[in-house]
């Protein structure tokens, strides 16, 4: 018995009246661990009953206190018939088993119901004593911590970035068993709350298990996610980067990883973790693929394979070449270290988003991956495990495309997926990039005495922009310039990337949030034929969207975007496509050129005029925006020295796609390169609107700034004023004859009356930011569509909004050692100390059209990626098969050494417990829980992390014009939710949450019942957190944090 | 196209003070709307009028989700749904319980029944307070009485407490419960000249000097406990011993005495000395008939009816000033000091000490 839970009831208030003849209510309570449970005594007459219980004891193994949740149930007695329940509590006691999260929970939570939401609240108490047994890691993973953090949590240091973990479950959704058929829907509701919170529970222990075993004792970055994938079941799956972390200052060696060689490095790494993965680890592709194959997707798949086989060349010689261009002999070694270590690994890929300094080298682009798969209905347990295999194509197709690259590593990477009836879009993307071997080295956790070795002389700050691939072998004819900063190595015109801007990054001028919007229709369709057209058309909506972004990005005079989200949702008769990111001014990118129109005749005088007056419109929004983002980068005078930059050719077009269908694929000419392919013509109606689209992006209105990253590049002074929301709109379209254009132009104002709205409800903030932009898209139903936003507001200082913080500048100035010696310090500067100039920006070389390889979107790689990109884009497997899904719980073995993993203990011996009674349930009070899906609070310091919140619930109703018709329904449950998180973070100790994002929200309605039902999963990391001027930890913070109020 | 569905929601519940006071004056959104545009709040924030409309919408949702905790105020305080800062829930409270002086003044001392808010509609068309305004004024009155009703101790403090309202608010309730319990006549054509905020002034005067509870520091210290609605019932005892004023105009010498010690002191001091040597007796009779008959309940809601037509209006028609009242019950009260033969004293300024500023506050046009 490695672990005993104890749980104490303590006192109800607010409960519903249940006896309406007495309007009382009769209540008691049933406390569930696995198959245990216990009962209070029934408080009679009472709407705030005390029970005051004795302590509850359940012993069990710490597998199952991984698993499952503590289930409180509240119910009112009844004499006569069945007690009625009045509602549930779920919690989750993992954070009470990692030693440095919380040592108890203790507050107020509500009780909840899947029908009538809300239902009072009770106070409770939960322990966990873990024995010191020697087999305590057997399966469980006690002790490692999660984050949803995708930067290494404050207070915390990186000893060693371990890389990839992933992991996903499988069940049959209790919702669509046959026996639910008779079952209530509370019945329903509830057994498919508890399946979800097992089935993370039970990913969290195996992602853990992962992690031990490489030798870490954490995960960063945790994403988990959740396939509703309806008849055929029900998949949650997790990734997340596995790091060894080390607290800062004290108490340091509880929680790092002791001894290296509990994990060997051939095993941490290399070792498969189930039979299946093996011969993907090797490279071999062939073998992997499954037996349900068609003949057809198999031929299909050999087709990607041969458009990859490049990539095996780029990667060798892009290695060797830019080695030798770079930095010598240390420079060479450095990077084959770094990649024999990484290649060595699975999947290279890191969730995090922002770095330790000098972890991130290079940065080559973004890479993604998309692929379309038709669920089967059909159950059957003897099929082979299909999502995994679905999964590992994916991210095989990305490592390459990373490779191709010249990058050995992913970072910012994440998956999604997008399902509707029996079709699922699955995609990954992320940033390819080169890192620095530092924190990954097997075996070498002694960070300080080997590296200093080869600590290469710490890269400026422009280093991530310098480009990682061979400058003669490279991927893509791309536009390469000497970096403007320190005019030592070449840097590409324009830089998509998924992560958040470097800190040491330096910007001209502010960043604006930039969203690419696209409807395509589709026809209706079953089976095959169905996934077949959503895979004819992905290509043209990654094509176009990324189009929308460069001519978007161009507008704005901007160079560079970061925290690039590209989500591709299908519906019944359309597929939507919707892209956010960041887009700076990168100081050490060269200015991006205009943009400019061509006529389709150039003899026609009045066309001639017409794309006159277009193109000044244009020009004067480009200069219009560049005094809004105060761009202004400094004028180089020694422009082109040395530099084989090609003489400027044409300046950047318009660009936009051929065809709008598939339908007209055939005529393109793909075969072309170079040939100017997407010419605006003006002349087609399609690219005025698309023009005017691009022109009437409004820009925030004034005091207000919005971004999709972390924090807004060019702000660096935040105030503790935060306001976290969440905004969900749906829209019917009636007009059932829309046409592309149409429904293009309806998706785009939806999203920004959306925005609209948020500038106006928040207009008493101002000045403020509105940060981590997060648009999620759905088709729930045939006309409908939905858009759910979650993102927060930050007030920041007005008046010295245009200096950075002190430290950044240090940080920056001690980066920049070497080189300040050769280049003046100013080109690097930010724009506060440079005098502003207007810069000439026609002087650049501007565009080349480059052929992208396959499927990789390589982004960064910024081309007209026109024919060529198509072409290989429709060679691109977007495998259809059919895959099954495996009806029981799927059952893992994994190998792990119980002798090495008890070393690796991060639980120290006699750790102390102490039951703080100063928080305890009182009168009045509700300590304040800030929420912020940024993972830092402006203004406060975090001092603990109390662990993962991942919480999944449904709200049905069947009174829904009762409650105010859906948005009435919906927007309770959501006010519930947060509700509920609040409780939850208060109970652990803690004051705020910080990482918060809403995973799903899945609305379904039906108003001619009177019904609907949604579903809603949200995840972040619990903290405390303290005023940054406040010395002394405090566990009572509730004050700490001031708040935003409501409009006035 | 149409908009199905949306939400806005934050961690800490957003609410724009200018919509709540037009959803608590029972505007319907589209009103809001319209209201809010001429407000110009779009003028200052260059917004679209669906913005405004989603906004409106929003907010009405969020108030009426919170109406249900507004009605139990300390629940807002410790409920989990929505996180409210503590200065905001107090501004929530204050104003979801404040009222229209014109609405309550219809409703005062009429019993807070159902049948009396059928004649809501009425109340609504005669005000110009919207229907659903006047439902929750007139809701809110029924909550706190029914409340306070079975609370033992001191009323304003009790509706402080329970409703976590300022001082002003709950004496202002305080009143309304007072006068709802004794169910005071104030709607006669000749109280239609006195406020509301006159009748709570008297309110006050008589919960703190005729009541139970108001003797409670000093006399009956031991009463107290054993009685319930100290604050709300009037002093049986008290109103038993004011029938012992009534000596004072039976007996004819002490009337007479009595005249003669007020006329003395007046004289000279007021151009209205002739009338007030002449109603002399007049006022006195009316003065303390109304105290000795305070024990019948029908005569206690005439209270108010009884002042203004035994005194005001006479005094009003002989054209007396503030002062020449201010001055006349001065004297008028300590002159009974002198008449060596009348015994009830501390009975007399109990009375008269209400009695007197109770007419200073209701002599007015």
């Amino acid at each position: 018995m490695p672990g005993k839970l104890k749980a104490k009831i303590v006192a109800g208030r607010h409960l519903p009246v249940m006896d309406r003849a007495s309007d009382l209510t009769d209540a008691f309570v049933e406390v569930k661990f696995g198959n245990t449970t216990f009962k209070t005594d029934v408080c009679p007459k009472s709407l705030n009953p005390q029970w005051n219980s004795e302590w509850f004891k359940f012993e069990v193994d710490d597998e199952d206190l991984q698993d499952e949740p503590l289930q409180i149930t509240v119910l009112d007695h009844d004499t006569y018939s069945a007690n009625d329940a009045i509602g549930k509590v779920y919690i989750d006691i993992d954070p009470l088993l990692c030693t440095e999260a919380a040592s108890i929970i203790s507050g107020w939570f509500p009780i909840y119901d899947t029908i009538h939401g809300i239902r009072g609240e009770i106070n409770v108490l939960v322990k966990v004593e873990l024995f010191n047994d020697l087999n305590r890691f057997r399966q469980s993973s006690c002790g490692v911590k999660f984050f949803c953090t995708t930067s290494i949590p404050y207070s915390y240091r990186a000893v060693m970035v371990h890389g990839f973990v992933e992991e996903l479950v499988v069940n049959e959704d209790p919702e669509y068993q046959w026996i639910d058929r008779i079952r209530t829907p509370r019945a329903s509701n509830e057994a498919r709350q508890r399946l979800i919170s097992l089935m993370s529970g039970e990913l969290q222990r195996k992602i853990g298990l992962k992690v031990l075993e490489m030798g870490g004792n954490a995960v960063v970055g945790y994403l988990q996610c959740f396939d509703l994938e309806g008849e055929s079941g029900l998949v949650v799956r997790a990734i997340g980067t596995a790091c060894t972390l080390e607290k800062f200052s004290s108490g340091s060696a509880s929680i790092t990883c002791p001894h290296p060689s509990t994990a060997p490095p051939s095993n941490a790494c290399n070792s498969p973790k189930d039979g299946k993965e093996s011969p993907l680890a090797h490279g071999c592709r062939s073998t992997h693929n499954s037996p349900v194959h068609s003949a057809c997707s198999s031929q299909r798949l050999s087709q990607n394979f041969s458009v990859s086989v490049p990539t095996l060349i780029f990667t060798g010689m892009g290695s060797g070449g830019s080695a030798g261009k770079e930095a010598g002999p240390l420079k060479t070694l450095l990077r084959q270290q770094t990649q024999t270590t990484l290649e060595q690994r699975e999947f290279p890929f890191f969730t995090l988003t922002s770095f330790p300094p000098g972890f991130l080298v290079h940065v080559g682009g973004v890479v993604s991956a998309r692929s379309v798969k038709l669920l089967d209905r059909i159950h059957n347990p003897d099929e082979p495990e299909t999502r995994d295999a679905w999964w590992e194509e994916i991210r095989q197709e990305i490592k390459s495309h990373a490779k191709a690259l010249g990058c050995h590593a992913v970072v910012g990477y994440s998956e999604n997926t997008s399902i509707c009836e029996e079709v699922c879009i699955l995609s990954a993307s992320g940033t390819a990039a080169i890192l620095n071997p530092r924190y990954m080295r097997e075996g070498c956790l002694d960070v300080g005495s080997i590296d200093h070795r080869f600590d290469d002389p710490s890269p400026p700050n422009c280093g991530f922009c310098h480009i990682p691939y061979d400058e003669l072998n490279m991927p893509f004819p791309a536009q390469l310039a000497y970096c403007y900063q320190c005019r030592r190595q070449k840097v590409p015109d324009v830089l998509f990337t998924t992560i958040d801007l470097p800190a040491e990054a330096a910007v001209t001028g502010k960043g604006c949030l930039i969203q690419a919007r696209l409807c395509r229709l589709k026809k209706k369709a079953q089976g095959e034929v169905n996934a077949t057209a959503i895979s004819n058309l992905l290509p043209f909506m990654e094509y176009e969207l990324h189009t929308q972004l460069m001519n978007k990005l161009k507008l704005r005079s901007m160079n560079a975007l970061f925290g690039l989200h590209i989500q591709i949702s299908v519906g019944e008769n359309m597929l939507l496509g919707l892209a956010s990111a960041t887009g700076v001014y990168l100081t050490a990118l060269p200015a991006p050129g205009g943009i400019q129109i061509a006529g389709k005749t150039p003899g026609d005088l009045n066309n001639e005029q017409h794309v006159a007056a277009i193109q000044k419109r244009i020009n004067d929004a480009i200069a219009k925006n560049k005094e809004l983002y105060q761009i202004n980068p400094p004028e180089l005078t020694d422009e082109g020295v040395g530099s084989p930059i090609p003489e400027p050719r044409q300046r950047s077009r318009i660009f936009r796609s051929h065809s709008e269908s598939s339908d007209e694929l055939s005529e393109l000419d793909l075969s072309h390169g170079k040939k100017d392919a997407f010419v605006l013509e003006i002349d087609d109606t399609d690219a005025v609107e698309d023009i005017h689209s691009l022109l009437t992006d409004a820009p925030p209105p004034a005091g207000f700034h919005s971004c999709s990253t972390e924090t807004m590049p060019g702000i660096y002074n935040w105030t503790s004023g935060i306001q976290m929301f969440t905004s969900v709109r749906v829209l019917r379209l009636n007009n059932t004859n829309l046409t592309n254009q149409g429904l293009n132009k309806i998706f785009t104002d939806l999203c920004e009356n959306l925005l609209k709205s948020f500038y106006f409800k928040l207009r008493s903030t101002v000045p403020c930011c509105l940060c981590h932009l997060n648009f999620t898209v759905a088709v729930p139903e045939e006309e409908l569509v939905q858009v759910s936003v979650t993102a927060v507001a930050m007030t920041f200082d007005k008046d010295q909004n245009q200096e950075k913080p002190p430290e950044k500048a240090t940080t920056k100035g001690g980066s920049e050692t070497e080189d300040q010696l050769q280049f003046p310090l100013e080109l690097s500067a930010d724009s506060s100390s440079t005098s502003p100039q207007p810069s000439k920006i026609s002087g650049v070389a501007e565009n080349t059209i480059v052929s992208t390889r396959a499927v990789s979107v390589d982004y960064g790689s910024f081309a007209d990626r026109c024919s060529t990109w198509l072409e290989l884009l429709r060679l691109k497997a977007h495998t259809i098969r059919r895959g099954s899904v495996k009806t029981s719980r799927r059952t893992q073995s994994l190998a792990h050494s119980v002798s090495s993993l008890e070393h690796c203990s991060p639980l120290p011996e006699g750790r102390s417990r102490s039951l703080c009674s100063s928080r305890s349930f009182g009168v009045g009070s509700v300590t304040m829980v800030k929420m912020t899906p940024l993972s830092f609070l402006p203004g406060t310091r975090i001092i603990k992390y109390l662990g993962i919140i991942n919480m999944f619930f449904i709200r049905e109703t069947t009174s829904l014009r009762e409650e105010g018709g859906v948005s009435g329904f919906l927007h309770s449950f959501i006010a519930e939710v947060f509700a509920m998180v609040r409780a939850h973070v208060a109970a652990l100790g803690g004051n705020a949450v910080v990482s918060y994002s809403m995973k799903d929200c899945v609305l379904m309605e039906n108003p001619n019942k009177n019904q609907a039902q949604c579903l809603i999963n949200v995840s972040g990391d619990a903290v405390i957190c303290v005023r940054e001027t406040d010395q002394e930890q405090t566990t009572n913070t509730g004050q700490t944090c001031g708040t935003i109020d409501g409009a006035t | 196209m149409a908009v199905e569905l949306d939400v806005f929601v934050g961690n800490t519940t957003i609410m724009d003070e200018e919509v709540y006071q037009l959803w608590l004056d029972g505007y319907t959104v589209n009103d809001a709307v319209r209201a809010r545009m001429e407000g110009g709040v779009l003028d200052e924030f260059d917004a679209t009028a669906d913005v405004l409309l989603s906004d409106t919408m929003d907010q009405y949702r969020t108030f009426q989700m919170c109406e249900r905790l507004l009605h139990s105020p300390a629940k807002l305080a410790n409920q989990l749904l929505f996180q409210i800062p503590p200065h905001r829930q107090t501004m929530l409270i204050e104003r979801y319980y404040a009222f229209d002086d014109v609405f309550v003044r219809e409703v005062l001392g009429k019993k807070l029944s159902k049948g009396t808010k059928k004649d809501l509609d009425d109340i609504s068309a005669k005000t110009g307070v919207t229907l659903k305004s006047c439902r929750r004024q007139f809701d809110n009155f029924k909550r706190i009485f029914k409340v306070v009703e079975e609370l033992k101790g001191p009323l304003v403090e009790n509706i402080r407490q329970h409703f976590l309202l300022s001082d002003k608010l709950a004496r202002d309730y305080a009143a309304i419960v007072f006068f709802a319990n004794n169910r005071f006549e104030t709607g006669k054509k000749k109280l239609q000249y006195i406020t509301f905020q006159d009748f709570a002034f008297c309110a006050g005067q008589l919960i703190n000097n005729w009541t139970v509870g108001a003797v409670g520091e000093g006399l009956c210290k031991t009463k107290n406990n054993m009685v319930e609605d100290m604050d709300v019932d009037l002093d049986k005892e008290f109103l038993q011993e004011l029938k012992e004023l009534k000596v004072l105009i039976t007996d004819k010498d002490l009337l007479d005495q009595h005249k003669s010690l007020v006329c003395t002191a007046l004289r000279g001091k007021t151009k209205a000395f002739n009338e007030m040597e002449a109603n002399f007796k007049n006022l006195s009779r009316g003065l303390v008939n109304i105290a000795t008959k305070l024990t019948n309940t029908k005569d206690v809601r005439d209270f108010f009816i009884d002042l203004v037509e035994k005194f005001i209006e006479p005094c009003r028609s002989d054209r007396w000033t503030a002062a020449d009242v201010k001055l006349y019950l001065t004297h008028y009260t300590n002159s009974a000091h002198i008449l060596d033969t009348f015994k009830h004293q501390v009975v007399w300024d109990r009375y008269m000490g209400v009695i007197k500023s109770c007419i200073f506050k209701m002599y007015h046009d």
